[in-house]
């Protein structure tokens, strides 16, 4: 049959065709072509390669950022304790200091008073005593003006003193 | 969207339908006034016509215009002869530096361009015409090399972009063959044969659906043509058998297998010489048969309609519509096969190489030592 015998000139035509395709092809074209989605692929390889590293690092970042964050709250937290218990130790040691200074002052005060008091005292004894012996001198002599007065003094005196 | 192309369909038949009907009366009409000059419908003869080669290339709609091809021979007293087609078809003698040429009407050398000596003796003449289905080849070749140097040159002008539509298609093609076959199966080797490789496939795959169109770039029977397909198979035979390997040729002149199987008489010899033809063979009658196949289910669906026509109207209107729902089928199930077919002669043209390319275990280590560049480490090659 006509359709199972290979007719010759197409044979040949078909060889000649296809060898020049396939060394053209061959030559210039493929090559390019397969370095070209090669490259590609590479590129686009090294793309979600460089993308995941990314996230990774940016995973990492936050990571830290997070930590940071931590960190300074507690150390903000930290601070703030520390800052009302040096507040609360200031007042008070200013308490203790204000105390301990009245309490001088009031230690001064009340030995300055006694003192005082005391020196009042002495004066006022030293002049209770001074006016008290004007007085006696002064009673002394009024009492003792005449004979009888004195001589009235002098039995008194005796008698008490015989009892 | 589903309902409009849904209506779409509808209207389609409907008009199918209609008009079937109304050519179906037209031509009992016309059936009627000269029933004399109606010629038997040789159903071969259309077929053949259809799916062999042809010296001219039919036009839409009017079968007796052909657009004319070169006519390339050499007579037989050594002298070359270049004519249109034109001047030979349609029964016509045509005499160049007195030689009669004519388009053989039956015979051994039917369809065929024969030289007609003075007693009328038709003898073939060395042919090397542009025919049709070398006119497809060569249309073929630019689409492959256009498609191939715009990528090319797309890769130049775009850098790492990828193609969008047509040639993003056509990378995606050769993607799926190179990384998908090639590659798979031929490894670190993949690259010495990748060209090939992907040279056939494209050829086989453009030419399968420009064979599927109707009209003039396409329509051409190529790769259902045995001679077409048989060239490819000796390439992937030259492939296979120029690199095969020390090992491959071993095992074909002399395989591990008890030694009288191979010594006083060559029995393993001939199976494995054998074998290296078949294998070629094999891939020649798979494309050409699949390919012819199609082209002559969709064929004989259609000339259904014209066998039937002698029926009545209605007869032939309920053909029409039966006959080119099927070629419609038939067709998109050939859109499928043409790339099927492309690519499993790629595959198993790979397969080949790679068979041939495997080197034993005792020849491992030499390989590996002697050959510093090019032939790596042989991989373990998939087969089927």
């Amino acid at each position: 049959m006509d359709l199972f015998s290979p007719d010759s000139g197409l044979v040949i035509w078909m060889f000649v065709s296809f060898g020049i395709l396939f060394i053209i092809l061959a030559v210039f074209a493929w090559p390019a072509i397969m370095k070209g989605i090669a490259e590609r692929a590479n590129f686009i390889d090294k793309g979600v390669e460089f993308a995941q590293e990314a996230k990774t690092q940016l995973d990492g970042a936050r990571e830290e950022a997070k930590g940071i964050i931590d960190e300074a709250r507690r150390q903000q937290a930290d601070i703030l304790r520390d800052a009302d218990k040096m507040k609360t130790r200031i007042v008070d040691e200013a308490r203790e200091a204000a105390q301990a200074e009245a309490t001088k002052v009031m230690d001064q005060a009340k030995e300055s008073i006694a003192q005082a008091q005391k020196e009042a005292e002495k004066n006022l004894r030293n002049e209770v005593s001074v006016f008290a012996l004007e007085i006696a001198q002064k009673v002394v002599k009024t009492q003792l003006d005449d004979e009888k007065s004195q001589k009235k003094l002098v039995e008194t005196l005796m008698s008490d003193m015989e009892k | 969207m589903h309902q409009r192309l849904y209506r779409y369909i509808v209207a389609f038949v409907a008009f199918l339908f209609a008009s079937v009907f109304a050519g179906g009366l037209e031509v009992s009409a016309a059936d009627r006034h000269d029933e004399s000059s109606e010629k038997p419908l040789d159903v071969k003869e259309i077929l053949f016509e259809h799916l062999g080669d042809g010296y001219g290339w039919e036009m839409p709609f009017d079968h007796h215009k052909r657009i004319p091809l070169p006519v390339i021979v050499r007579s037989n007293d050594g002298s070359w002869h270049v004519f249109s087609s034109g001047r030979v078809t349609g029964g016509n003698d045509f005499v160049d530096g007195g030689v009669k040429f004519r388009i053989a009407k039956d015979g051994e050398y039917r369809n065929k361009i024969v030289e007609v000596d003075g007693a009328g003796v038709e003898t073939r003449v060395t042919d090397v015409s542009i025919t049709k289905n070398v006119c497809a080849i060569f249309i073929t070749m630019l689409v492959i090399m256009s498609l191939c140097f715009w990528l090319k040159s797309w890769y130049r002008r775009n850098g790492y972009r990828v193609p969008r539509r047509g040639l993003g298609v056509f990378e995606a093609l050769i993607e799926f063959i190179y990384s998908g076959v090639i590659k798979s199966t031929l490894k670190d080797r993949a690259d010495k044969f990748a060209p090939y490789l992907l040279t056939v496939f494209m050829f086989i795959f453009v030419l399968n659906i420009m064979g599927l169109m109707v009209v003039f770039p396409g329509g051409a029977n190529v790769t259902g043509n045995i001679a077409v397909t048989m060239v490819l198979a000796v390439f992937t035979f030259f492939f296979t058998n120029i690199f095969g390997t020390k090992h491959y040729w071993k095992e074909i002149l002399w395989p591990d297998v008890p030694l009288w199987l191979k010594f006083p008489i060559p029995i393993m010899q001939v199976i494995e010489i054998f074998g290296m033809f078949t294998k070629p063979a094999a891939l020649t009658v798979r494309l050409f048969a699949n390919m012819m196949g199609g082209h002559m289910i969709v064929l004989v669906l259609t000339l259904l309609i014209f066998i039937f026509a002698s029926f009545g109207p209605v007869v032939v209107g309920a053909t029409s519509v039966v006959s080119i729902a099927f070629s419609v089928f038939m067709l998109l199930v050939d859109v499928l096969v043409s790339f099927i077919q492309a690519y499993v002669f790629t595959m198993l043209s790979t397969i080949f190489i790679a068979l041939a390319q495997e080197g034993g275990h005792e020849d491992k280590h030499e390989r590996n030592e002697d050959n510093g560049g090019g032939a790596k480490d042989p991989a373990p090659v998939s087969t089927l």
